[in-house]
């Protein structure tokens, strides 16, 4: 314990789920709603064991669908509550209607994605369709890699989302199955550490809940008077502004933050071994150490490949995308989701848009794997890499339109 | 009792979306069904004034009656009424 560094309080042995846990726990949030899903339920029984063991004084909401849990969350924010949640799948789904209202109310609210692949066929596994699902919801979105980035990441992203020029709420996602249930090595912070970075909480200052000087929340705003539909652009426009005012506060955040704990993650977009690299795969959440193993790999075989991992996703980080792009000739963007509209990833379908800024027609590939908690071994990067490499002979307007699916059915499988 | 409205000066007026004063606009002024109390029949029991959705039911001396401003004719009094002590008859023109 001697030669502990003073911003940590003790280094603990924890899933993923826990480690979110232990983030929201640092971060002292008032109220805290739940419902448990699979697989996040063990994040909110970590939870609520904090709070019953007196360890988090915060209002533990136990109600009866996830519904509620945000419409009810909504009503705290409003007061000037901090406030937490975690969901999966299709508790995201039935969250739906309160979800697209709350970036729409400006609330600073943090919740955890568990990811999980969506219906149907029925699976309680890992993917991450339910959040791709909501992408442009209005919610701001990161993605972690490791059990540590999800600790660290959920108590940056209350200082993101209470940016006075941000106020938007925030997701953290992490991969169900890989990150909520795989255990490693997580560093805790201290305490004051924690208190000192997040500073005073003011949630509400926009639009406060108060009996004595009442108002209404969410009136009847548009319609086909020019005055009725500026109004409702002027909505619009500020949440785009404040989206895009996001790229600059999630980058400050981190900064901040490394200088506080100690601990460095690429804010926006990571670039892994891209310096002379003639491919990249674009990866997203925890496939990334595979494929930065598979990178690694690939260097001792003497090709140049490197990886470009997003974190951020929404606001899109087009500009930081655009040049870890420019960097190289040929992308292969892996994906654990399905856009069932353009039959290919909708990471792949982003990076396709943010090439446009590039000017350059780069060939990419799009891969899906890593569905209903399917492995996304070294082995399936190594072949997205070979696939990327052969790219780079083909001008993109011949590139088969098709996705390259890693988990399909092979030769000789059982029906 | 008025109370003082919020006052959202200095905030940026397109965060969230609130509304500090009252819509000017009355029920009264669409409904198509209006109700009308038979004040002999009326015995104060209240079960209209427990039903009624917007609270427009107001009490009288020996009878409970209905403030036509913010009434919006929806009937469920008059179903609700042991005494049928209440009937819902058209609006007709202004």
């Amino acid at each position: 314990m001697n030669n502990m560094p003073n911003n940590i309080s003790r280094i603990a042995v924890c899933d993923g789920n826990e480690a979110a846990a232990w983030g929201v726990k640092l971060s002292r949030p008032d109220v805290v709603a739940v419902y448990p899903i699979t697989p996040q339920s063990s994040l909110v029984e970590y939870l609520s064991k904090f709070i019953a063991d007196g360890e988090l004084d915060a209002e533990l909401m136990n109600v009866e669908g996830e519904h509620s849990v945000l419409s009810a969350l909504q009503g705290a924010c409003l007061a000037g509550a901090r406030t937490y949640t975690a969901t999966s799948g299709p508790g995201l789904a039935f969250m739906f209607e309160p979800y697209v209202r709350t970036p729409g109310l400006r609330l600073p609210m943090v919740a955890s994605l568990v990811n999980r692949d969506m219906l149907s066929p029925q699976c309680v596994w890992g993917g991450q369709q339910d959040v791709m699902t909501v992408r442009d919801a209005g919610w701001i979105h990161m993605f972690c890699e490791s059990a540590q980035e999800v600790l660290d990441t959920v108590i940056m992203a209350y200082r993101i989302a209470e940016h006075p020029e941000v106020m938007l709420p925030v997701n953290v996602n992490h991969d169900g199955n890989y990150l909520s249930y795989g255990v490693s090595r997580v560093e805790i912070p201290s305490q004051p550490v924690v208190d000192a970075f997040l500073g005073d909480k003011n949630v509400n200052w926009h639009a406060a809940l108060d009996p004595d000087r009442p108002m209404a929340v969410d009136p009847l705003t548009g319609g086909a008077d020019a005055e009725g539909a500026a109004r409702f652009a002027a909505y619009r426009q500020s949440l785009c502004r404040g989206m895009q005012n996001a790229l600059a506060v999630i980058t400050d955040v981190h900064a901040e933050w490394e200088c506080a704990s100690g601990r460095a993650f690429a804010p926006l977009v990571e670039e892994y071994r891209l310096e002379d690299a003639e491919i990249a795969l674009v990866t997203i959440g925890s496939m990334s150490g595979a494929a930065k193993d598979a990178v690694d790999a690939a260097r001792e075989a003497g090709i140049a490949a490197g990886v470009i991992r997003i974190k951020t996703f929404r606001p899109f980080p087009v500009e930081a995308l655009a040049r870890a792009a420019g960097k190289v000739r040929a992308l292969g963007v892996v994906d654990r989701a399905v856009s069932y509209g353009w039959n290919c990833g909708p990471v792949c379908q982003e990076v396709l848009g943010a090439l446009y800024r590039t000017g350059r027609a780069i060939p990419v590939l799009s891969f899906i794997g890593g569905l209903a908690g399917a492995d996304l071994t070294g082995a399936h990067f190594t072949r997205a890499i070979e696939a990327t490499r052969q790219a780079l002979a083909t001008p993109p307007e011949t590139l088969a339109p098709a996705p390259v699916w890693l988990n399909a059915r092979e030769e000789g499988m059982p029906r | 009792m008025s109370r003082p409205r919020a006052d959202m000066s200095g905030v940026p007026d397109d965060l969230c979306p609130v509304a500090t004063v009252p819509s000017p606009m009355l029920a009264g002024d669409w409904r198509a069904m209006r109700p009308v109390v038979a004040r002999e029949r009326c015995v104060k029991c209240a079960i209209c004034w427990l039903y009624c959705p917007v609270q427009c039911v107001v009490e009288k001396a020996t009878w409970f009656d209905i403030d036509l401003a913010a009434c919006k004719g929806c009937g469920i009094c008059a179903q609700e009424c042991p005494h049928r002590a209440i009937r819902m008859l058209e609006e007709a023109g202004a």
